[in-house]
């Protein structure tokens, strides 16, 4: 049988196709409608001043010009030891994260907690750490221990509980069934069940978790000086308030530095190790 | 947490003990109203191979899961060494699990972790977390794992991840791994369904010779009617949650098969 014969019968059947139906066309339509509406009702609410948005080019070439040449001697003077202490906060911020955030993901993983209110309530404390700013965060740890690096790196870490806690349990409850059945089988207890049956199957997981999140910390608490939590972002803060722009610009290279050899350590340790 | 009978010679000890196992009344369902195992009533010698066969969702795994309890029973019986393991909870479970070995279709083993740790696996019932954890195990469960590499034909591959095993070898694996326990009972849940049948021949034979050498009992489900007519002892067929058939593979008839199988157009 050729081809040709083979669709012969269903030529006759209307063949028309189109990729959406008139109901999902005016949805479509509706959306745009909608993007637009939203546009122009923002643009009239932000209240632009007109003069100050005709002034903003000659503004940024004037910044740019009090930031050249950039004041590279005071990497040794101001900077060099707060970025130390930055990194301090992100990689000790990170390592107490770890240790907190273990615990509620086994809470919060339905595999291994099998009581829902208890996997509610780790969701909550997951869902609380994350929705709290590490800003904020270290404002509220200021405010209790004083200014200074112990409050970033407490920050830190209690902003980073949510993240690792919900990976965490997020791979716990993506692990393979058969070799937690095979050492149940075998009569082992459950801290021996964790350690050979599950930690196995996500510690590719979790080693990649701990450099992510460490990366983050690192971007993020060079902004806590701000609040006075100690760090980079202090240095940033001094030289900003004094209008020391040149010294601003130093800053602001040194944390592209930083964070771009971060990136790429984490990049090339993951590739490494899993 | 001391459990330190490690000794290999436990296991020649223990075999005084009767091994056989009595099913009695043994009802399952996963969903109300709809058994899977309706009143089954087994006594199975404390020696030999006993092959339960039967189609594809008639209730044999379930049978061999509520046996060591990966599978809860709805109802009655299963006594084992004395013991109704249906009733035993914690650390009595967990105590009566570890004298009953289990090798699975899909090997189960850890696949991120060596040979060897998948080995020392079947010994966490007895070792205590502190010495899984630190790799402390007893020297006399690394003696008893090389011996038992060395039966299995892996004994270069100790250090070797298991996912870098081919599907016979994982097997070899888990058998290896249930026989560390020293297990009074072993029980094959469709082992060789997910192997060549060259393979599947070598893992049956291999199962059937180290069982033997021990004298441990075997309850095996397979899929295969050829393999359990060569190396089972006893075949039990099972169809629609029930045992049909029961006796010696030479008693198998092919009216036994349309029985258990149902339809004729495939003998």
């Amino acid at each position: 049988m050729t081809p040709a014969q083979h669709a012969a019968p269903l030529a006759a059947v209307d063949r028309e196709w189109r990729r959406f139906s008139p109901r999902e066309r005016f949805a479509r339509w509706l959306v745009y409608l909608v993007a637009v509406a939203a546009i122009v009702w923002s643009v009239r609410t932000i209240d632009v001043i007109p003069e100050f948005l005709a002034d903003a080019p000659t503004q940024i070439v004037d910044l740019f010009q009090r930031m050249w040449p950039v004041d590279v001697a005071h990497y040794r003077r101001g900077i060099h030891d707060v970025l130390i202490e930055t990194l301090h906060i992100a990689t000790l911020g990170t390592i107490l994260a770890l240790g907190l955030a273990v615990p509620v993901g086994l809470l919060a993983a339905r595999n291994i907690t099998r009581s829902r209110v208890a996997n509610q309530f780790a969701q909550l404390i997951l869902v609380s750490s994350r929705s709290v700013n590490s800003l904020v965060w270290a404002l509220v740890f200021v405010a209790v221990f004083g200014p200074g690096a112990l409050a970033g790196a407490l920050a830190i870490a209690f902003r980073s509980i949510g993240f690792v806690g919900k990976l965490l349990a997020e791979a716990l409850e993506e692990t393979q069934r058969g070799p937690i059945e095979a050492l149940e089988a075998a009569g082992a207890p459950w801290g021996s069940i964790m350690l050979k049956g599950y930690w196995p199957q996500v510690q590719p997981a979790f080693i990649g978790i701990a450099l992510f999140r460490w990366d983050i910390n690192v971007r993020e608490s060079a902004v806590l000086g701000l609040v006075g939590a100690g760090g980079i972002g202090v240095a940033l803060d001094d030289a900003m308030n004094f209008f020391q722009w040149d010294r601003v610009a130093m800053v602001l290279l040194t944390i592209l530095v930083v964070v771009v050899i971060a990136e790429i350590l984490v990049t090339w340790i993951r590739r490494r190790i899993i | 947490m001391s459990q330190t009978d490690t000794a290999p010679a436990a296991a020649t000890a223990a075999a005084g003990a009767d091994r056989s196992l009595t099913i009695r009344h043994l009802d399952k369902e996963y969903v109300r109203g709809k058994a899977v195992l309706r009143d089954i009533n087994l006594t199975i010698d404390g020696r030999g191979l006993t092959a339960i066969i039967g189609p594809s969702g008639t209730g044999k795994s379930t049978l061999i899961r509520c046996i060591n309890r990966l599978v809860e029973p709805s109802g009655g019986e299963i006594v084992f060494m004395g013991q109704d393991l249906a009733k035993l909870r914690g650390a009595a479970l967990r105590a009566a699990r570890r004298r009953i070995g289990m090798v699975f279709q899909e090997y189960n083993l850890v696949e991120r972790l060596s040979v060897m740790e998948n080995l020392l696996c079947g010994r966490l019932g007895y070792v205590p977390v502190w010495r899984a954890w630190l790799r402390r195990f007893p020297q006399a469960d690394i003696d008893a794992a090389f011996a038992l590499l060395d039966a299995v034909g892996l004994g270069d591959f100790a250090t070797r991840r298991a996912d870098a095993l081919s599907g016979g070898q994982r097997q070899r694996v888990g058998i290896a791994r249930a026989l560390m326990q020293q297990p009074d009972l072993l029980l094959a849940d469709e082992p060789t369904s997910s192997l060549d049948p060259k393979t599947s021949v070598e893992i049956m034979e291999l199962m059937a010779r180290l069982t033997g050498a021990r004298d441990i009992p075997v309850v095996v489900n397979i899929h295969n009617v050829e393999l359990a007519r060569r190396f089972a002892t006893r075949v039990i067929g099972m169809t629609g949650g029930r045992v049909v058939f029961d006796g010696p593979p030479a008693a198998l008839e092919p009216r036994h098969l349309t029985e258990i199988y149902g339809g004729e157009d495939w003998l």
